[in-house]
């Protein structure tokens, strides 16, 4: 069976809780997973009080504002923070995000903050996503052709263009593909939601020139068919993007072929 | 034992198996099947008095009544077998325990169609 609960030692106790700074009254609480390999100790959920007064609106903001003011161990990704980086995807009120475009006034109460669910934990929000990008590598994200290269550009029309709108604007952070069963389940073998929805991007471009190729590597109960279409991938993707459809599409594509 | 293998060779794999694609559209098509069969042979079963023996002998001596419901067990059947196929590949990971429960999906569903095409026979001849 596959495995339904976490690991032994891996469900996180009650950690530390820090107190908000002394004279500040408009705070929030946030419970953030923490864990460190060097520690040789299990998870726990940290508590913090951070002071809304003296940090900016994103829940970002407020993790920098405790790696700052509080606690400096506190370990995350970003980079852009205006969510064109992908970095920053995280478990925020249990719903995968990033972290940069999600406004601590979008959730109520207590704000709880975990890693992306379902893969190895580096440390505290920072999953281990080696297999996700060797999927997304798998699937060659990029032009194949046979015909040599024209002088100056590989020429599209603009309604072909406009076919790849929806599906170019992926940021890899991995939200689609860690929302899902089917890759909780079997993610050593599905390539995931953001991979397939890279593989359609090429696919559905009309400069390609291996799309038999493409669709012979994912023709494949486990690649490419165990998404069964719960729409998990869309509902949590924070660029508005829709890898089930793409998946639909590439399905399409393969009994379009089969006759 | 240390997985020593590269990431791209594990998500690689032994490469796809070419064959999905009509495992996909077959399930595709008896589900279609069915949307149009059920609700026939419900109705059909529902007007032919079944409970009397002897109105449910002539409903699967006729041969509307025999072909609708030949149709129906058909389709239920190979769907239910594909289906339950694609929970068994979803949650059942041990190569093992995984095989003998293909195997007796495959059985269990072959055996129930024999069993329920016999009986529709002698119903029916």
């Amino acid at each position: 069976m596959v495995q339904l609960t976490l690991p032994r030692g891996s469900q996180p106790k009650k950690g530390k809780t820090h107190a908000a700074p002394d004279g500040a009254k408009n705070t929030r609480t946030f419970r953030i997973y923490r864990y460190s390999p060097e520690s040789g100790e299990g998870p726990t959920w940290d508590t913090y009080k951070v002071d809304l007064d003296d940090c900016g609106p994103m829940v970002l903001d407020a993790l920098l504002w405790i790696k700052n003011n509080v606690d400096a161990s506190l370990a995350f990704r970003r980079s852009c923070r205006e969510g064109v980086c992908g970095s920053c995807s995280m478990n925020i009120g249990g719903r995968n995000t990033i972290a940069c475009t999600s406004g601590i006034d979008e959730y109520k109460g207590t704000i709880t903050i975990s890693p992306l669910p379902h893969q190895p934990v580096v440390k505290d929000l920072i999953p281990d996503l080696t297999q996700f990008y060797a999927q997304h590598a798998a699937v060659k994200p990029y032009l194949k052709t046979d015909t040599p290269a024209p002088e100056k550009e590989w020429k599209q029309s603009p309604e072909d263009r406009e076919k790849l709108d929806g599906l170019y604007e992926c940021i890899m952070c991995a939200s689609c593909s860690t929302a899902c069963p089917s890759y909780w389940w079997n993610g050593d073998k599905y390539m995931g939601p953001a991979a397939l929805l890279q593989a359609y991007r090429w696919l559905a471009d009309s400069r390609d020139e291996a799309k038999g190729e493409r669709l012979d590597d994912l023709n494949d109960p486990f690649k490419l068919y165990r998404c069964h279409t719960i729409m998990n991938c869309a509902q949590v993707c924070p660029k508005g993007l829709n890898p089930a459809e793409a998946i639909g599409e590439i399905k399409q594509m393969m009994a379009e072929r089969d006759g | 034992m240390t997985d020593y293998r590269t990431p791209a060779a594990k998500v690689r794999g032994l490469g796809a198996s070419g064959h999905a694609s009509k495992h996909w559209m077959a399930h595709r098509v008896t589900a279609i099947a069915l949307f149009f069969l059920a609700p026939v042979f419900v109705y059909m079963l529902a007007m032919s008095g079944a409970p009397d023996p002897a109105a449910a002998r002539a409903f699967f001596a006729s041969p509307m009544g025999a072909i609708i419901t030949l149709l129906t067990l058909t389709a239920g059947l190979a769907h239910m077998r594909s289906g339950m196929l694609e929970v068994i590949e979803d949650y059942i990971h041990k190569p093992f325990t995984k095989t003998v429960l293909v195997l007796a999906n495959s059985f269990l569903t072959i055996g129930l169609w024999l069993v329920t095409a016999f009986a529709l026979l002698k119903l029916a001849l």
